[in-house]
């Protein structure tokens, strides 16, 4: 059976949570997204209170969090500043495909600055010409006789690509999807930041350009061939969890500033949440939010468990969640009314930032399309079973 | 028969129609199964036998049939 209880410990994490969040987060999270960048003073603050290192295993210097604790971390970031979980994101993307399919020579490596920050880590999938449809990218790494080998790639929408340095880059090799640990220092990498972004506008987000950098032979993830079967679907699985579970803090700041204000804006003589259509909206923002963070839990529940059902149940809650995060923030906006519109109120920035919730780590579109071919197939096998249960009766 | 055969075929069997496929059969190339099912057989393995599938078991051919996964168990164990 499924638990829903917090231990006592996971209450405690979350209430720690919490309050660091409300005291270093959220009174910069939109002046943040005002100047389009979060500052290194601000990492420096989460690499201090040890969040950055939250997955890696202790044996590397890290908190070895449990799915539960982590999934509660990146709820309450996520109530403060999208922008802000999404470094928590990629930075814990590339712990999870080291961890996961490094050597020991990368573990050893990597992990140990990963957990104390030294070396904040990010993803490189997209590209100008490709998004969803990953498995055709362009970017080009081609093997030299020492084993090495001389990568071309142009990333773009990179989260935390003008900060990051070492990125998991993939490329194709010989038409084989590869994945490489790219470290800025290397000779031929550029960032470029972008800016003007309708959310995540302080995810200090940049174009990455490769140009033939020479990549040795111990950074290489994985194999060649299991670039994404393996290495990008470790790491889009981990991106969705902690998506998810930032939706649901998006959900919850949504909600509580609606409550918030739709408890004190008077109209028509009485505060507006005691007019029936606005009690209709918090409603379904309560009820959503709720349901959104059950699946979350749903989701950790089976990585403790390590089930192959796992990956699934964790696409479908970043498909759910992320949906309840636009319609929750839409919500605040229009209770909010012109006030949720301007900058002296934070919800027309959950508004943008929830847009992106929707379109990152698998879009709302691309997660129809796997839920629902994982929904037929699990009918089919349904009705397989049913049928020979049938003949073993006869 | 190996006994780790039906447990293959079961855990199989929960992603396609009919698990009772001929033990050679390329599950990849033949399009039986999708792009989830790969990392799905990681943790099939990890939690069913306690392996720890690692960057050095990245070899197709440890995965791509019921006769290769069995044979991959059973080596692992």
């Amino acid at each position: 059976m499924i638990n829903f209880d917090l231990t006592t410990e996971q209450k405690s994490a979350q209430l720690q949570f919490k309050t660091w969040v409300d005291e270093n987060v959220a009174p910069f999270a939109d002046q943040f997204d005002e100047q389009q960048e979060t500052p290194n003073s601000m990492i420096e603050l989460l690499v201090k209170v040890g969040y950055l290192g939250a997955l890696v295993p202790k044996k590397y210097g890290g908190a070895e969090m449990d799915h539960i604790t982590w999934g509660l971390l990146c709820e309450e970031v996520g109530r403060t500043s999208a922008s802000l979980l999404s470094l928590l994101t990629v930075h814990s993307m590339m712990i999870q495909t080291i961890a996961k399919w490094g050597t020991d020579e990368q573990k050893n490596l990597w992990l140990p600055k990963l957990a104390t920050g030294k070396v904040i880590g990010a993803f490189g999938l997209t590209e100008p010409n490709v998004g969803s449809d990953a498995r055709h990218i362009e970017s080009e790494a081609i093997k030299q006789e020492d084993g090495s080998y001389i990568l071309n790639a142009q990333k773009r929408w990179i989260s935390f690509g003008s900060t990051a340095s070492l990125f998991v880059i993939f490329a194709q090799v010989d038409n084989q999807p590869a994945a490489f640990l790219v470290e800025r220092s290397m000779n031929g990498f550029v960032s470029e930041p972008i800016k003007g972004m309708l959310g995540f506008r302080s995810a200090n987000i940049a174009n990455l350009s490769i140009k033939d950098v020479h990549i040795p032979a111990s950074n290489v993830l994985g194999r060649p061939g299991f670039g994404f079967s393996h290495i990008a679907s470790t790491a889009l699985d981990q991106g969705r969890y902690c998506i998810a579970w930032g939706c649901v803090g998006l959900a919850q700041a949504s909600l509580d500033a609606s409550m918030s204000y739709a408890g004190s804006r008077q109209q028509f003589g009485k505060p507006i949440v005691e007019h029936q259509l606005i009690q209709e909206m918090l409603t379904e923002m309560i009820v959503q939010t709720k349901a959104a963070r059950m699946l979350c839990l749903n989701a950790a529940y089976l990585k403790i468990k390590g089930e192959p059902s796992l990956i699934m149940e964790t696409s479908t809650a970043k498909y759910f969640a992320s949906r309840v995060a636009v319609a929750a923030s839409n919500s605040a906006v229009q209770i909010h009314g012109a006030n949720g519109c301007s900058a002296d109120y934070p919800v027309q920035r959950f508004f943008r930032d929830a847009r992106i919730m929707e379109i990152i780590e698998g879009s709302t579109q691309m997660q129809q399309i796997i839920i629902a071919r994982a929904g037929h197939q699990q009918h089919l096998v349904d009705q397989r079973d049913r049928e020979s249960a049938k003949n073993q009766k006869q | 028969m190996s006994i780790i055969e039906p447990n293959v075929r079961t855990f199989l069997g929960k992603y396609v129609s009919d698990p009772q496929v001929d033990g050679d059969l390329d599950l990849f190339s033949s399009g039986l199964v999708n792009s989830l099912y790969a990392m799905q057989l990681v943790l099939f393995i990890e939690k069913e036998y306690g392996i720890q599938v690692a960057n050095e078991d990245l070899d197709y051919e440890n995965f791509k049939s019921v006769n290769a996964i069995v044979n991959f168990i059973d080596e692992k164990q």
